[in-house]
């Protein structure tokens, strides 16, 4: 019992990254019809926000030691971030917290990023065929990735979570299971938490504003929408802004987990899409809710049992593009899309 | 016997019965119209006769075998053309080898490939293929882009298309819907040409009568999923039910 | 055989053969005349030969082409260590394996189109490369790849009584035997290996010239233009999709073989799906559906991965060492980021300007300053502009332009 809740607990992290950054796919897909293979370069350059954010925030003022000297016999350097000298404490914990602080500096950077690529970019190709789509947005992911290679280079750059919250709880103890029988990082329960903030803020917007219900009419049927009058392509563009922003934001809060690298964005590109499918194209709740059972499932494929009762072979590396090619053989609307999209 | 025998066929879709224990038998060599008002049924009709739909119940025979479960390229194998709507062509590809395409399917059958033939040795297609274009007038233009042509020469390398094909059954679905008065006329023309040269027998859905009464030989009316007359169309003009089910009964209030 | 081709396609024919065949001659000047290059050039050419035949011809864009090209390297190897050294057992074992793999994986992702299509060879691509990384290590060694050893069994030759590990020949004819032949103060690199690959290439440019000029290649070009009316018109298109699916992995595997017979290394990386990106973009950039656009494509790539990636910043301070300093430090700046170990980053720019703008790649592009020389010189000659619509004329049409619906008809 305590394994299974242990597995279904792993799932969950993973499950939360791909849950929001196959929100952002559908969005995309769903209201501008169009397949976008630079979204997973979004989630990556998420991450990469933090990254120049803390290393702004950390800008640290050098200067020598009156006192000590360094192996090699020189002064010693200090290294002090001028946060801390122009703050003291409060500094050191914004350092500390600097993960958090990163979302408010993404959001915008992010935002700005979608309404760019949109509008310099995605919007030629709304009447295009999907395989243009495809390759010219493959080629921006490709760009993208290897201009952050250029700038931070090709290691992955660790982010530390705040203080607070390194470690892990015993969460088998909170629900009346035996003691450390099931332990949780807590960092992967906030990134739970905050993804389904995120989605829970995504789906109430959509369905509680006017904007957002001229989105869900536009994912309907989107001619009708635009001869009803509507400027749609306003719509649009503040549309692939949110959704860079949703993917942006998953990227962000998931480097304590995962040390942004420059190729992390095509690592989960596949997956995502993966996701999407098995969810079904065009519907957000498939998309979130096949993004959170595929990570799960991935995470029980790893489990040593399964292992043993496969003779030794581990499948959780193929275990998701198994299952997606089952349903897209049996069922390629997916668990929830709706029927006759796209079933050639 | 009909060549195309339809007997008993109900197709529904949730609550609605679209097609009402539809009979029909289309004798071979004529040109027999289905008529009806809008949402009497006839594309489901035409739909189940070409493969994308399957009634619920009730047979589709052409010439004594089941159309019904067959593949679209199997109807076509077995004799069965169809002029859509909309013109449907190649359009990337030349006028020529728009009509070449068809012949080879006719003579190889739905799957055949000889990789030691090229094209330009073909003589034997390529010369059955411009008789035909001839035939309805595209041939001096035969090496040109089909996406080139006009809405009218895109019908014309349809009807070639299927021509080349000597099908026994050509199914056009409204083939004059959106022409003006004149591409009717030239339409009308064409099919009466055909026709008259080969032994087809044609089941044309259409809207427009002036296009039903100059080449219909029999005339079937469609209403609410059900064939309510079937005549020759002398018969049809003033037939008291064909009124009916267009304008409706007369209120006296 | 060569007399059912049409005289510019014998011309084609010729000339092709004989480019390949002098490109040592051709690349020295160039800076790339060296074997390692030049083996590149040709077995990318024949890998995006077949990949175009699916994609340019048929319409159908796989992302997976590399796991076909990873099976292929790994069946070689392991027929280069199990019967022979020989590159004859091996390469005809790894066309064979990888087209039965494509059989498999087209038989399934050719149940659907589009889209999902693509996103299926994705699943399929990525799976194949977790498969060789970490499940099926006893066949492909996982992370270290698979390599030749002192001791492979080879039961079809003799012993081998050396201490150093045998090396893949063409019976007798060692794939690394370069003969250097200076020449114009150059040094010529005529190598064995090149010279494989190359008459391989030639002869798979022949097949793929036969396959677009045969009924076959007809019929792909009307799946690709309107699949559903091909279906109506009698023909099932689903065994032809498969059929041109089964070749081009067979094209994939024999690439894979051959790199394996120049370099005995094979490795999971090649299978991944970014490493498919690689042929699309030498496909599409060389100009996709047309005949020779794929070689080109190819050449191009991989000569500018060799020259590009090698202008590294003192390298390019070098060319602007004659202007004043601050000048040739802000062209430094800016120039530097684009080339050296940054030129992913310039060819991902521009395999973007070609999707916009000259979908049919560097085929199109050539064709329309052809057209546009001709237009001006008619021009001047005529005293007055005439439109001509010769039939033969039309074949890279700008109507609808994009790589996935440039018309067919070639040069």
């Amino acid at each position: 019992m305590d394994a299974i809740l242990l597995q279904i607990l792993n799932g969950l992290d993973k499950g939360s990254a791909y849950a929001l950054i196959a929100l952002g796919l559908t969005l995309i897909f769903g209201t501008l019809g169009v397949v976008n293979f630079a979204h997973g370069a979004l989630f990556m350059l998420g991450s990469f926000c933090t990254v120049t954010f803390n290393n702004i925030l950390s800008f640290k003022r050098v200067t020598l030691s009156e006192t000590e000297l360094s192996p090699w016999g020189t002064p010693l350097e200090i290294h002090v971030p001028y946060a801390e000298l122009w703050f003291g404490d409060f500094g050191a914990t914004m350092i500390d917290y600097s993960v958090f602080w990163s979302i408010l500096f993404a959001i915008p950077v992010m935002l700005l990023i979608g309404i760019v690529m949109e509008r310099g970019l995605i919007k030629h190709f709304y009447k295009r065929p999907h395989a243009d789509q495809i390759l010219v947005t493959f080629g921006l992911a490709i760009v993208l990735q290897e201009v952050i290679k250029s700038v931070y280079g090709a290691n992955p750059i660790p982010q530390p979570a705040p203080e607070a919250f390194v470690g892990s709880i015993d969460v088998g103890a909170l629900i009346g299971m035996a003691e450390n029988a099931v332990i949780y990082p807590i960092w992967r329960l906030v990134y739970f938490l905050f993804a389904g903030v995120v989605i829970g803020g995504i789906f109430a917007f959509l369905r509680y504003t006017t904007f957002g219900m001229v989105v869900r009419a536009g994912m309907a049927d989107r001619e009708t929408v635009g001869l009803l009058g509507i400027d749609i392509d306003k719509r649009f563009t503040a549309m692939f802004g949110l959704a860079a922003v949703v993917t942006g934001l998953a990227g962000v809060m998931y480097t304590p987990i995962l040390s942004p690298n420059y190729h992390m964005g095509m690592d989960f590109l596949v997956l995502c899409f993966v996701v999407v499918v098995v969810g079904g194209m065009g519907s957000l709740t498939g998309a979130v809710a096949a993004g959170f059972l595929l990570g799960i499932l991935q995470s029980f494929a790893s489990m040593p049992e399964v292992k043993d009762f496969l003779f030794g072979f581990s499948i959780d590396q193929v275990i998701i593009y198994l299952v997606a090619v089952i349903i897209l053989l049996t069922r390629p609307r997916g668990l929830m899309g709706r029927k006759g999209v796209m079933e050639t | 016997m009909g060549i195309l025998e339809v007997k008993g066929v109900n197709k529904r879709f949730g609550g609605l019965l679209a097609l009402d224990d539809v009979n029909l038998s289309i004798e071979e060599n004529t040109v027999h119209a289905i008529i009806g008002p809008n949402g009497a049924g006839k594309s489901t009709l035409l739909n189940c006769f070409i493969g994308k739909l399957l009634p619920d119940s009730g047979t589709v025979n052409f010439n004594n075998s089941s159309l019904l479960g067959l593949k679209p390229y199997q109807i076509n194998q077995a004799g069965i053309s169809r002029v859509f709507q909309t013109p449907e062509v190649f359009s990337e590809l030349s006028i020529l080898e728009n009509v070449m395409i068809p012949a080879f399917a006719h003579r190889d059958g739905a799957f055949h490939i000889s990789l030691f033939k090229s094209l330009a040795e073909e003589t034997a297609i390529r010369e059955q293929a411009e008789k035909i274009l001839q035939d309805v007038g595209l041939v001096d233009t035969r090496h040109h882009t089909a996406s080139s042509m006009s809405r009218g020469n895109k019908r014309r390398l349809e009807m070639a298309m299927c021509l080349v094909q000597q099908p026994k059954l050509l199914l056009l679905d409204e083939p004059t819907a959106g022409m003006a008065r004149a591409d009717t006329n030239n339409t009308i023309d064409l099919l009466k040409t055909i026709s008259e040269a080969h032994n087809i027998t044609f089941v044309v859905i259409e809207h427009d009568m002036h296009v039903v009464f100059s080449l219909a030989d029999r005339i079937s009316v469609l209403s609410q999923g059900h064939v309510i007359v079937e005549d020759h169309p002398s018969n049809i003009k003033g037939h008291p039910k064909v009124q009916e089910a267009y304008l409706g009964t007369a209120e006296t209030q | 055989m060569l007399k059912t081709l049409r005289i510019s396609d014998r011309a084609l024919m010729v000339l092709f053969t004989i480019f390949v065949l002098a490109v040592p001659l051709i690349m020295a000047p160039l800076g790339a005349g060296y074997p390692d290059l030049m083996q590149r050039f040709a077995i990318y050419g024949i890998f995006a030969i077949g990949f175009n035949i699916l994609f340019g011809l048929t319409g159908y864009l796989s992302f997976g082409h590399a796991a076909f090209l990873g099976v292929g390297s790994y069946s070689a190897l392991w027929m280069l260590k199990l019967l022979s050294i020989n590159i004859v057992p091996a390469i005809i074992f790894a066309v064979v394996v990888s087209g039965l793999f494509a059989l498999l994986i087209g038989f399934i992702s050719l149940r659907r189109s589009g889209i999902y299509f693509s996103i299926l060879t994705l699943a399929f691509a990525q799976m194949s490369y977790n498969l060789a990384y970490s499940v099926l290590t006893p066949i492909t060694n996982g992370e270290t790849g698979l390599q030749l050893d002192l001791d492979d069994p080879r039961i079809l030759d003799t012993a081998n009584e050396t201490s150093q590990v045998a090396s893949p020949s063409f019976f007798g004819l060692e794939m690394g035997d370069t003969a250097v032949v200076p020449f114009l103060g150059m040094d010529l690199q005529f190598n064995v290996g090149f010279y494989v690959s190359a008459l391989i290439l030639i002869g798979m440019f022949y097949l793929s010239l036969r396959i677009f000029r045969s009924p076959f290649g007809m019929i792909l070009r009307a799946v690709k233009s309107n699949q559903t009316r091909l279906n109506y018109t009698g023909f099932n298109s689903r065994p032809y999709t498969l059929t041109a699916f089964v070749i081009s992995g067979m094209y994939a595997g024999l690439a894979g073989a051959l790199l394996v017979c120049m370099d005995p290394l094979a490795g999971a990386d090649r299978m991944q799906w970014t490493a498919s990106g690689e042929v699309v973009l030498m496909t599409i950039m060389g100009g996709a559906g047309t005949l020779i656009g794929p070689v080109l494509g190819a050449g191009m790539i991989k000569y500018f991965e060799n020259i590009f990636s090698r202008m590294n910043e003192s390298v390019i301070q070098g060319w602007f060492s004659a202007l004043p300093d601050g000048v040739s430090d802000v062209l430094v700046a800016v120039v530097s980021p684009f080339l050296g170990s940054g030129w992913h980053i310039s060819l991902g720019l521009i395999f973007m300007l070609v999707v916009i703008f000259l979908p049919g790649g560097l085929v199109e592009g050539a064709s329309r300053i052809m057209n546009l020389v001709t237009r001006l010189s008619q021009a001047r000659k005529a005293g007055s502009s005439r439109s001509d619509t010769r039939p033969q004329d039309d074949d890279v049409s700008s109507e609808g332009s994009s790589p996935s619906s440039v018309n067919t008809r070639e040069s």
